[in-house]
This record gives C-alpha cells, structure tokens and sequence, in this order.
C-alpha cells in the first residue's frame, strides 16, 4: 500500500520543531516548496525519510513531520543507500549542500550517482560555507574572498551538474531556491525517477555569500540570464524569447544568437542527450545564460531494484541454517 | 617488580627455545606431532594441508591448522617471499595451536627449505623434492652450496626423494602433459605422509574423483599419485629411523564435527544471528586484508536473509550498515585496523544516535598498513577508547576459530537489546587458523526476535526500557512513528534537539550506564583452567587463548600452581573479575601488543599485573609463555627467599 490512507496537506508535514536559519536564507523558500510539494506526491507519511549530512541545509529533516536522520558531515548517501538497502519501499531524499556533497562526501556522492540507487538528492549550492562562517567552499568561485582566503580563493570550482553527469548520474536538474513553481516541478520529476536523480538548487545565503545568483533570479534580468529547458522545446531565452542557442558544428560550442533568422538552426532540447547535457550543465558566463530544469534523464534499472531482484533469486530455494552448518566435509565421534 | 616483559629479540624467545620439549620420533607412538607442508606458490600446498587435515580428523585426533601465504599474489618461482605453507598440530591429547616447532618439514624446493628449517626440532623429519634442488633453485634461495650435500642437515632426519621423478612414472598411463603431471606433486607427497602417520587416504580418493568428476584423466592422475606416494612409503627402503607413526585417538565428547576457520565460523554466527533475531542483516564493507574473506564468504550465503554490500571506502560502509539499522535491519561492517580507524565518526554517531550495529575488527600487525597479512592485538585500545568525545561501546573478543560463532552470534544480541554499537574483535591469526567445531544444535540456541515498536500513541523517540535503558526501535513506514533522530544531542525526555548542560550530563551518564549495565546480563568470568585461586593467574583474551592453554597445561604438569582466565568481554568487564583477580598472588598478561589489557585490569582493579608483551607479527608460542610462568615462579620464590632472610637477620 504505497498512498496514504487520509488526503494530506503542507500542515501534515511541518514538525512542532522551530525552524532556525538565518532571517531571509534561500532555505527557508525550500522548506516551503517541499511541505507543499509532499501531500501532491500522494505517497504515506511515514514512507518519507529524509537523510542529511552537516550544514545548514542539512538541518532541513528536523522541520519535515516525516523520518529523519541527520547524520555526520557528508555522508548522506552512504547512508541513505542503506536506508534503501533495507526498505526499498521508503522514498529516500538526501538533503545536501555543495560543502557537505562535493567536498568532504565527494566520493559518496559519485559512488550513489554511478550505483543509480534509488534516492532523491536535493543539493543546496550556496557556493559557500554557511554553518562553519563563511569559508570558501569547492564551488566557490575563483577569488571569492572568506575568513580562510583573506586574498581571494585560487581553487578552480567544480560544477555540481558537470560532476553528477561524469558521475553516471541518470536524473540531472537544477532549479533556484525562491522559484517556487519551477522547483516544485523539477522536484516532482526527480521524485518520479527511477534511479538516483539529482537535483541542484542554487540557493542564496543572505549573511556570507548574499546576491551571487541575483541575475537569475532578479525578475528584471533574469531572462536575459537563465534558459528554462524543457524536452522537445527549442532553447529560447530573453524578456521576448527573442534569443536562442544554437550548436556551432564546426567547433562543438554552444552559440547564442538572435532567433530572427536563425529559425532552423535552434537547439531543441533533448534531456536524453548526454552530450547536450554536459554542455547545458557547463553553459553560464560571458553572455551565456545559465540552464535550469532537467538536463538529463536516462532510464536505467535501479540498484536497490537489482539487488532484490538477486535476492529473490538466490532466496527461491530457501535455506536452513542447520544445513549450513553440516555442508561440506563432517565427521562424527559415537 | 619486573612489569613489563618484551618478547622479541631478547632472552626470554631464547630461553623459550631452549626449552622447547624434547621430540622422540624414535619411538613408534606420539602423543602429538607438529607438520609443516612448505612449497612455491604453485605447489598446492594448501589443497594438501586440508587434505592431510580431514585424514587426521577423521582418524580421530584433535588438531589445529593455520595456513602461512605469502604476501605476493604471484611471485616469481622458486623466490623465497613466494613459500606457501600449511602447519598442522594434531594429537591424543587436546590441541589449541599450530603448534611451535616443527617434527617434520615438507620441502618441495629450496625457498621453502631454508625459510621453514629453522622451526624444525633437532633430529626432526625433513622430507624434501630432491629434483627441485638444481642450481637455478639454489641461486633462487640463495644457498651458497647444496645443503642436501654439505652436510648442514645432519642433525636430522632427511628423505630426500626426486619426487618429480617419482610422479611422472607413476601418471605416465595418463594422458596429461609434462606441466599437469608435474602439478600431481602435491599428492605424491600427501600420500608419503598419509602412510607415515598411518592415515586413511580413501576418503581423500573419494573427495579428488568428486573434485575432478569432469576431467577423469586429471583425477585418475591424481589418485595415482596419492597411492604412488603411499606404497613408496611401503615399500621403498628407508633411512634408518623413518617409520610408520602412530598417534592414539583424542578423547572427545561425542557429536558431530567439522573443521572450521574463524572467518567461517564468524559469518555463520552472522547468520545465526539474523535468524535468531528474526531479522534481515545488512554487511556492509569495503575489502582490506585479513578482513575481506568475511565478506566473501557472507557474499555466498545471500539465500539466508543476509544482503552484503560493498561499500565505495570504509566510512561509507559503516554507513550504509548504520542506514540499513535505522531502518530497522540490522547493519554490520567489517575491517582491519586502518579501516576501523576510518569508522571512528560513524560508530561515534551510532552511539549518539543509539542504533544496532556490528563492527567486526580482524587485527592485523600496524600501525598504518603495517604488516596486513599478520597478527596481532594491538587495536584493544582503539576499540574501547578510538573515538571522539565520551562514547562508549561494548567490545567482545574471540578466543578460538570456533569461538568466533558464539561471539557473532552475542555481538548480534548485545547490539540490539542495548540499541548500540558492539566492536567484535578478531584477528588475522583467528580468522585463518582453523580447529574443528563440534557442530551445535541451532535448535537449541535461544532466540532473542527483534520486536521493533509500533505504538503510535504517546510515542517518543526518547522512550526507553527501563532495565535495559535502551531506546525503543521506530522504523521508517511505522504510520504515526515519524521523528528525527541525529547526531547532535537530544532531549532525554522527548528526543528532540537539545543543548541544555544539565541534559548533556544526563545523557552521557545515560551512554555510559547502559554499557555498564551490561555487566549484569553477561556470564560471570570462569576460570577456564586450574583453581580459582592460587599463586598465578595467566590472564588472557583473543587469540592467544590457544598457547596460553597448553603453556598453562604444561606448567601444571611440572607442579605449578598457576590457572587460565580467558576474557571474552572487555567491555564492559564481567562483574566478578576484580574479586577474582584479588584471589590470586600473581597475574600475567599474555598480549600481541605493548600491554593494553594489562594497562585496562591495572586501572579497573589496582592489581600488580604484569605484562608478557608481543608484537613480532606471529602468535606467541607455547614455549615462550610456559618460560615465563616459570620465570614468575622463579622471582616469587626469590622474592620469598630474600624475606625470609631479613626475617632472620632482624
């Protein structure tokens, strides 16, 4: 029995626990979107488990009225991953963010990608370290200036789509914090995925890294700066979608130009195509804009659906541990 | 007072050699005989200790083997660091090691010979592949001359037989090449030694034409070979003083028995476990020498409910086992020492979070990769004290290969009556090293069925057994049980996040007495030889249970008044034990590390216990622990005597 037995509403899924982020922090958005979100999915309460890591996102289980778990710094999916092991039933969220996913729990993160194991993964890049005050974090990027890079970083910031897609990730989105509906709904795709679907939420910390996403989220700008993909939709952006992206196919870039006259030649969106993924996921800067919604999405048995479906084979015969124990070579003393 | 012994290369490893028992292969019948089969890589020395292994059980002896591989998956042949060997210790009375010196040494090439001869007792049997020593074999094993000819063996007793000769006469009807009838070596010599310990060798017939049922050329070669060795023994004429030996039967309670390693023995615990608790199990773990074969072998018993995963490192594998447990599986996870060092924070949040989980701990020599395929203790400290903040966990250790089963199988119960992390510590020696096992009655082992809650009324996260004080287990997809549990502290009263001072003194006095508490559900500590009280306590724990056993057996023999405490339960202690030590005027802690149990009884009971240190990578020997029970003797009868003469002179 996978629906709940009463009709469901945002109330149902907000915990009696006071919900402590900074005042104005892009978290606080998600939290609501997700609460909303839940009763829509028509799925029990008490299948919902959400895991975290360390951070400020990863507080987020103690305010969801669901199973929570949260855990020790970046390892979420390890442990999520046996959540699922255990009880392929449950929906399984981790709620990560880009120092807790891709810094210290990097390896978890390419490990649960590649295994596709069946898990939603909603990952806060405030492109900082909140919790700890405000130190660069691995999707910084270059010259950001914190407490611990007084001059400016001069790492090289990693790109938590790019990463997901190398990873051998079969669900990839990204969507933005204060977006309501655009989150709901690429949120709703993720938990519809079979497999480990990824989603990166560019989310504004308002106290150490206040503003970074502001051209695309600005209602002024922000057309000018974000594309919404959608599959089998031309990639059109701009207040009157008068711009387009096109393929130079002499040099394998992606070109914006203006759609009048271009008409054949724009790019319709095909989120099965892993290479038009990994130069979507890549796109933003000098004139680009940034690419938001599903990327990428490839359909592929799940890890946790291979697994049972081993153990049901091996299990068909049963066994007996008495058997066991007397296998092989035994002898007896009178 | 001398408090610390080191074993190593100091006088005592001597003075142990020096007393090592006189062997009589002169006469007929032996009480007990240790063999070392010893060869390159490719002989198949393993395959002819476990042949030679079930011959002996089934004649009716007691007996325990351990197996010696090199560290290099393949050397180069004829390479000393390429010897694999297989030692057996088997006689009429009981057996609890592999034994230290050698009767006889199987050499089937020079390597093996010059790395295995100095175990071999004067006047021992050295059978030795004369057609392996060739010159190129020598230079190999950097032999400036051939010992077979210079003399340097005269102090024993040599066969020296070209046995690759012997094999190609004996398979020459069969239609194998040159190379596959040279690999029928193995048994020609197991039957050579079949004959001189007067075994059956029909079974092993029987157990070769099942194991080469598809290729009846390579199996009739081999059965060959066996009987060629066998009637070689027969009929060839010997040096004077090789003859046929015989070992009386042991005395052993009647049952039904197989042969067992600790890793096997530990997996089927797993696995008794499960059922017992009426639960699935998750084992959870990343490969690391010597702890993977618990992996490999729990990967081929997937039909019990037992699921194993292998994890992208070791952190994420005490991860997933602790995912599996909020689940309300049971996880497990494995590891030797570098990897356990990895799990610290995870068994930490495990504590915090108060879930069941399993670790196992297979001790190998360290620090850092140290010496991966060899034993030792030194992670007692670890497990009891290796983690941040104040997090207590119990620890349990194995005392023998079959011992492993009953520890699985309690680590298992503790973990999930008590909602906690439980260290099960083995080691590389345990986990190889096998005995045979009187097989028990699962039947008759009791149940412990995992009750997980489901009352949603009034629930709390925080509510607890009031004896156990055990947290209660909510599983995820129990309708009305939603809550959140974590890391950071909680309420003791509602389970919620709480940072109030008085609660966190609560809560860690609350972790510490529910281990503590433990105490009271555990057996009281036996002793498992000798009297309750007395001049010397030998107390032990792990591994070293074996050579303590028969080092303590000898001493009584010679009349001194010295028993054998074997501690399964490290943490917490068994409540008598304090009492018990105090009965005793001495205690000597036997341990493969630098003296850490030594250093936990001393800070526990304030006794003057001494330590008899190891960390050479091998297990300790008989000899070695049995000179230091008399040592001790010796000083307190010193001691007594300098008294006495003050009491005089005042």
């Amino acid at each position: 029995m996978n629906q709940p037995a009463v009709k469901l509403s945002l109330k149902d899924f907000a915990s009696d626990q006071e919900v402590r982020w900074c005042p104005g922090c892009g978290d606080y958005a998600i939290l609501k979107t997700i609460q909303k979100l839940m009763p829509e999915l028509d799925r029990p309460r008490e299948n919902q488990v959400f895991v975290s890591g360390i951070g400020c996102s990863s507080r987020f289980p103690y305010y969801m009225n669901t199973f929570g778990f949260h855990t020790i710094h970046g390892r979420a999916p390890a442990i999520a991953t046996g959540v699922k092991l255990a009880n392929e039933e449950l929906d399984v969220w981790v709620i990560t963010g880009d120092g807790d996913g891709f810094s210290i729990g990097g390896n978890h993160m390419l490990h649960v990608l590649r295994r596709n194991v069946d898990l939603q993964i909603l990952l806060f890049n405030n492109e900082i370290y909140g919790l700890t005050k405000g130190q660069y974090s691995p999707t910084s990027a270059s010259g950001t200036r914190s407490p611990s890079s007084p001059e400016g970083s001069i790492d090289m910031p990693l790109s938590p789509c790019e990463v997901a897609l190398g990873a051998g990730g079969t669900f990839i989105a990204r969507s933005i914090d204060t977006e309501a509906k655009h989150l709901s709904a690429t949120v709703k795709r993720s938990h519809a995925h079979h497999g480990a679907a990824f989603v990166e939420i560019l989310q504004n910390c308002p106290i150490y890294n206040d503003g970074i996403f502001d051209q695309v989220k600005d209602k002024k700008i922000a057309a000018d700066f974000r594309v919404e993909v959608e599959h089998g939709e031309p990639l059109l952006f701009g207040k009157d979608k008068e711009k387009a992206i096109v393929l130079n196919r002499e040099s394998l870039r992606l070109e914006v130009v203006a759609v009048a006259g271009n008409e054949d030649k724009i790019l319709v969106h095909d989120e099965h195509n892993r290479v038009l993924a990994q130069l979507l996921a890549a796109m933003g800067g000098e004139g680009f804009p940034i690419a938001v919604g599903v990327l990428f999405s490839d359909s592929k048995s799940t890890f946790t659906e291979d697994t049972s479906a081993h153990l049901e084979s091996v299990r068909k015969t049963g066994a007996a541990l008495k058997d066991l124990l007397h296998s092989g070579h035994t002898w007896t003393v009178e | 007072m001398q408090l610390i012994r080191t074993l190593g290369h100091n006088n005592l490893m001597e003075l142990a050699d020096k007393q090592a028992p006189e062997r009589h292969l002169d006469s007929k019948e032996l009480v007990d005989v240790v063999v070392r089969f010893a060869g390159d890589s490719g002989d198949g020395m393993q395959l002819t200790g476990s042949n030679f292994t079930q011959a002996t059980a089934l004649h009716g002896n007691d007996l325990s083997t351990f197996p010696d591989f090199p560290a290099e998956i393949r050397a180069p042949v004829g390479a000393t660091f390429g010897v694999s060997a297989f030692q057996i210790y088997f006689g009429a009375e009981d057996v609890t090691t592999a034994g230290d010196e050698l009767d006889v040494l199987v050499a089937m090439n020079p390597a093996a010979l010059i790395t295995n001869l100095h175990n071999l007792v004067q006047g021992g049997l050295l059978i030795v592949d004369g057609g392996a020593f060739t010159a190129k074999n020598l230079t190999k094993a950097k032999y400036d001359s051939n010992p077979l000819e210079d003399g340097s063996l005269d102090g024993y007793r040599v066969l020296d037989i070209d046995i690759s000769k012997q094999v190609l006469s004996a398979v020459e009807s069969y239609d194998l090449g040159h190379k596959a009838a040279l690999r029928c070596k193995n048994m020609w010599t197991l039957g050579l030694v079949l004959w001189l310990f007067d075994r059956d060798r029909h079974p092993i017939v029987d157990s070769l034409k099942a194991k080469f049922s598809g290729n009846p050329e390579i199996a009739g070669a081999n059965v060959a070979a066996l009987n060629a060795g066998h009637a070689y023994g027969e009929t060839a004429e010997l040096p004077a003083g090789i003859h046929v030996y015989k070992i009386p039967k042991a005395k052993v309670s009647p049952g039904t028995y197989r042969n067992i390693t600790g890793t096997t023995a530990l997996a089927w615990g797993l696995i008794a476990g499960s059922e017992l608790a009426n639960i699935d199990l998750l084992f959870a773990s990343y490969p690391i020498t010597p702890a993977s074969n618990l992996l490999h072998e729990l990967a081929n018993r997937k039909q019990f409910r037992v699921n194993t995963y292998q994890a992208e490192d070791e952190i994420a594998a005490v991860c997933a086992a602790m995912g599996a447990s909020f689940a309300g599986s049971l996880g497990v996870t494995s590891s030797a020492g570098p990897g356990i060092a990895l799990k610290a924070e995870g068994m930490a949040l495990g504590v915090a979070a108060e879930l069941p989980l399993v670790i196992v701990n297979t001790q190998r020599g360290g620090p850092s990769t140290g010496l991966p395929t060899k034993t030792e203790q030194s992670d007692l400290n670890m497990a009891l004290n290796g983690r941040h903040g104040d997090t207590p966990m119990p620890v349990l250790a194995a005392a023998t290969p079959a011992d492993c089963f009953e520890v699985a199988i309690e680590a298992v119960r503790l973990a999930i009556k008590y909602m906690t992390p439980v260290m099960l510590l083995s080691d590389g020696y345990l986990a190889n090293a096998a005995e045979p096992w009187k097989i028990p009655d699962v039947d008759a082992l009791e149940a412990f069925p995992v009750k997980h809650f489901d009352k949603p009324e009034g629930f709390k996260p925080s509510i607890r057994d009031s004896q156990t004080k055990a947290r209660v287990w909510a599983k995820p997809g129990t309708p009305g049980l939603e809550h959140r549990i974590g890391g950071i502290e909680r309420s003791f009263e509602t389970g919620d996040i709480s940072y109030d001072p008085a609660n966190h003194q609560a809560m860690t006095d609350l972790r510490r007495d529910k281990v503590a508490g433990i105490s009271a559900d555990i057996p009281l500590q036996k002793v498992c030889l000798g009297n309750e009280e007395g001049s010397l306590a030998v107390v032990g724990w792990g591994s070293t249970y074996g050579a303590i056993h028969q080092a303590v057996k000898r001493a009584r023999k010679l009349g001194l008044d010295v028993s054998h405490i074997h501690v399964r339960y490290i943490a917490p202690l068994p409540s008598n034990l304090g009492a018990l030590l105090g009965k005793f005027d001495q205690i000597l802690v036997p341990e493969m590390n630098t003296g850490q149990f030594v250093k936990l009884l001393r800070s526990e009971y304030l006794v003057p216990a001494e330590s008899l240190s190891k960390v050479a990578g091998q297990p300790f020997k008989i000899g070695e622990i049995l000179a230091a029970i008399q040592e001790s003797f010796a000083e307190s009868e010193g001691r007594a005597g300098a008294s006495a003469a003050i009491g005089e002179n005042s």
